[in-house]
């Protein structure tokens, strides 16, 4: 397999020997007839078919349930390289719920002259009904995906936060099945850590917040926005996994004083509902007035602590693109020590002398939404056209504050197989991060998107990115 | 754990539809036998079968011939408001997403796979080569779901909403196509032993996937009171309206006894089956076979709305 040398490649050096996590997959690997290989490909894509594991494309017609592809070459971190990273992520996640508990009370970090008032007070997911209310538990993210990238031997980036309904769990849990039932030998082989027992871990992570009104056992549920929602799958093999309520809406009213899901028996309150719904349309009461898909009146039982909401509404703030750059100050403010985890650094448009760098650098940047995601929205300077470059330049002039810009990162690659042997595409890592009072549980890897298209850095799945099974070696 | 009355409504309308789906594949495939065994017949044949799914108007106005090649593929992939084989095999599968919490892995991934299969082997029209392996791939898949629920699933109330389902819409599908042949089965019309009836009443027979059993219990002579006989009152043939109404009134028991609570469609359920246990077929045709079967059906539907009322399928 050809390397290009201008990007790292995790599994290959440049001589074209594996680097070390490798080394025992590699000689596996070079065991294996290329065409046996591509057949469990297919083998693998039949799997996922079969089980159901689709995803919906917006804006496409026809195309009501795609599976996202998957490639059978796994991602394999090092243990230490894992210790390393866990604990960048773990200081990185502590300090946004500190982050978010002091902005929705004292604002110390604004007392302090670390952020400008402004990016909390006219920041659209800042909740004002949430001002001096503190979850059950005092956690707001209680499940964090943070997305990373990779850009040499030692160079870890972390581009978002993704504190608001990160998703991609499912694929992580199901990729690894599918491994494990395509080449059981690799595992009898290699020591990989399990993730199986993640729905166990979100579930007790969940209990662990119940809200004050709770008696017994905590009652869990999943609130989808249903069957046509592209996530669908995910919501209801989560719910499935943890043993939990699959709710919508429209099963939910509220019930003297606590909100209660309509079973076959009459109304049964709920003390934990995991939502996968944006804060927007979560109650109708209090923000979108036409939304159907929430519950009326939920957010008045919440702040009673009727019921705790995972994760905490409000708690998108962080992802704001916007709030991203100031994130190293952040974490030194809370934690009172250097971030682990260094962040791209990121030009914010609002600010006069950073719209003229970027205008200027246009074609060598990432330019993307202040409340953008999944990819949506953003240019990649050095893949645009002459033309693109100029209409996404008008719009930042037009509307600044709206964007942000960072350098092109030269993600780091790892091999696909393709009908052509090996290729080098690029990726990113997506670790998941429970949150509960007592503890920060991540689980060993995480999910890992990539750009099946030779030379794209755009690794998300609704831009016809695919997955990776991730591995971490045990010690 | 509970469940919720979304939950318990997707499951009874899932195995509706499954069962729908499989009735209708099995009726078109009696009618594709009786149009190649009978060319002369054939256009009444096929109008009776169109009749007993409720789509004879519906096929009227699409103008296409009686032909089986076109009534075929209307009945297993057309656009007909929902009342082709494969969008009730797609509305099956929406409720098992729906209900995807409650089902086992096993139940869920029979269904998608019998949708997925239905799905593309119906993407073009049929040819008529293709037709009985067709109907042949529905009734296997159709088995594979069953087989996956009576093999994995708890025997906790949300099998006995599966089962409700099942036998709600079995016992309407047996009075339905009888109804449609009662006169058939009349004692005063009908000439015994002439062929026309023979095949007629083996039409009706094959129909119910009931030809094979009743050969078996009346090996030397076909009479129209007996098979009336065996469609409605043998409590042995898991399509006969005694045996779903049993079977209704069962599950309705077990759902009682989990939920420590009776429900008004208890009575109800156990009185229905109740009058069939103690009603001869002599007294059904006194009463007339076309008014019992009616009744039947209307109290069938009855029990059905109560299950729904009573459990909570919606709010």
């Amino acid at each position: 397999m050809g390397t290009d040398k201008s990007f790292f490649d995790e599994m290959y050096d440049e001589a074209g020997q594996p680097h070390p996590p490798f080394t025992a997959y590699g000689e596996w690997l070079a065991q294996q007839e290329p065409a046996k290989l591509l057949k469990k490909a297919y083998e693998a894509e039949d799997l996922f078919r079969k089980t159901g594991i689709t995803f919906a494309v917006y804006g496409q017609e026809e195309a009501e349930e795609r599976l996202i592809p998957f490639d059978i070459v796994p991602r394999i971190i090092a243990a230490a390289e894992w210790a390393r990273l866990s604990r960048g992520i773990e200081q990185r996640v502590r300090a946004m719920n500190a982050f978010l508990h002091d902005i929705y009370h004292r604002q110390e970090i604004v007392r302090a002259g670390r952020l400008p008032e402004h990016m909390v007070s006219t920041n659209s997911a800042f909740l004002d009904r949430m001002v001096g209310f503190t979850p059950p538990g005092g956690v707001y993210s209680h499940i964090v995906g943070v997305d990373l990238v990779r850009t040499g031997p030692n160079e870890f980036y972390a581009l978002e936060d993704n504190a608001r309904t990160p998703s991609g769990v499912s694929y992580m849990l199901e990729n690894r099945e599918t491994m494990m039932r395509m080449f059981p030998e690799l595992f009898t082989q290699m020591k990989v850590r399990e993730v199986s027992d993640y729905p166990k871990r979100l579930r007790r992570s969940l209990s662990a917040c119940a809200p004050p009104a709770c008696k017994g056992d905590p009652v869990v549920a999943v609130l989808t926005p249903g069957i046509y929602n592209s996530a669908y799958f995910e919501h209801a093999f989560l719910a499935d996994q943890m043993g939990a309520e699959l709710v919508e809406g429209h099963d939910l009213r509220i019930v003297n004083g606590r909100v209660a899901m309509r079973t076959t028996q009459g109304y049964q309150p709920i003390d934990v509902l995991y939502r996968r719904l944006d804060d927007d349309y979560l109650d109708p009461m209090s923000f979108l007035p036409d939304s159907a898909l929430g519950v009326p009146g939920i957010m008045d039982i919440y702040l009673a602590g009727g019921i705790t909401i995972a994760n905490a509404p409000g708690a998108g703030i962080v992802d704001d693109k916007a709030i991203y750059s100031y994130v190293p100050d952040i974490v030194r403010f809370y934690t009172g020590e250097e971030p682990l985890l260094q962040n791209v650094p990121t030009w914010r448009c609002s600010e006069p002398d950073s719209l003229k760098y970027v205008l200027e650098h246009l074609a060598e940047l990432v330019v993307k939404e202040v409340h953008g995601s999944g990819g949506y929205g953003m240019l990649v300077g050095p893949a645009a056209s002459k033309r693109e470059l100029a209409d996404f330049a008008a719009k930042l002039k037009r509307a600044p504050a709206k964007y942000i810009a960072q350098p092109t990162l030269a993600l780091s690659t790892v091999p696909i197989l393709t009908k052509k042997g090996l290729a080098p595409r690029h990726v990113d890592l997506r670790p998941f991060v429970l949150v509960s009072p007592e503890r920060i549980d991540i689980t060993p890897g995480g999910l890992t998107r990539v750009a099946l298209k030779k030379g794209s850095l755009v690794v998300n799945s609704s831009q016809g990115g695919g997955t990776k099974d991730s591995w971490v070696l045990g010690e | 754990m509970t469940t919720l009355g979304k939950t318990a409504g997707a499951l009874f309308w899932m195995f509706r539809y499954l069962e729908r789906s499989e009735n209708l594949a099995r009726l078109t495939e009696a009618g594709l036998r009786m149009s190649l065994t009978r060319g002369d017949t054939a256009v009444q044949e096929w109008r009776s079968v169109l009749t007993t799914v409720g789509l004879a108007q519906a096929y009227e106005e699409t103008g296409l011939a009686y032909e089986p090649a076109q009534v075929v593929n209307f009945l297993l992939r057309g656009r007909n408001q929902g009342g082709s084989v494969l969008s009730m095999i797609e509305r099956a599968r929406d409720n098992a997403r729906i209900a995807r919490t409650a089902i086992t892995r096993e139940v869920w991934e029979a269904t998608n796979e019998c949708f997925i299969t239905t799905r593309d082997t119906m993407a073009r029209p049929l040819r008529e080569a293709d037709m009985p392996q067709a109907l042949g791939m529905i009734r296997q898949h159709s088995a594979l779901v069953r087989g996956a629920l009576h093999g994995t699933m708890l025997r906790n109330d949300i099998y006995n909403f599966a089962r409700l389902g099942t036998f709600v819409e079995r016992a309407d599908n047996t009075a339905r196509i009888m109804d449609v042949k009662y006169y058939l089965l009349l004692p005063s019309l009908s000439h015994v032993g002439s062929t026309l009836d023979t095949n007629q009443w083996d039409m009706l027979l094959r129909s119910l996937s009931a030809q094979r059993s009743y050969r078996w219990l009346n090996p030397n002579e076909t009479k129209a009171i007996d098979i009336a006989r065996f469609l409605i009152l043998d409590g042995r043939f898991p399509r006969s309206i005694l045996f779903c109404a049993l079977k209704i009134s069962e599950n309705l028991k077990w759902l009682g006894f989990d939920y420590n609570e009776e429900k008004p469609v208890h009575a109800q359920a156990l009185k229905l089956a109740k009058d069939l246990e103690s009603i001869s077929v002599e007294q059904i045709f006194e009463r007339g076979l076309h008014e019992f079967l009616q009744d039947f059906m209307a109290s069938n539907a009855a029990i059905a709305w109560q299950i729904e009322k009573d459990y909570r399928f919606t709010e």
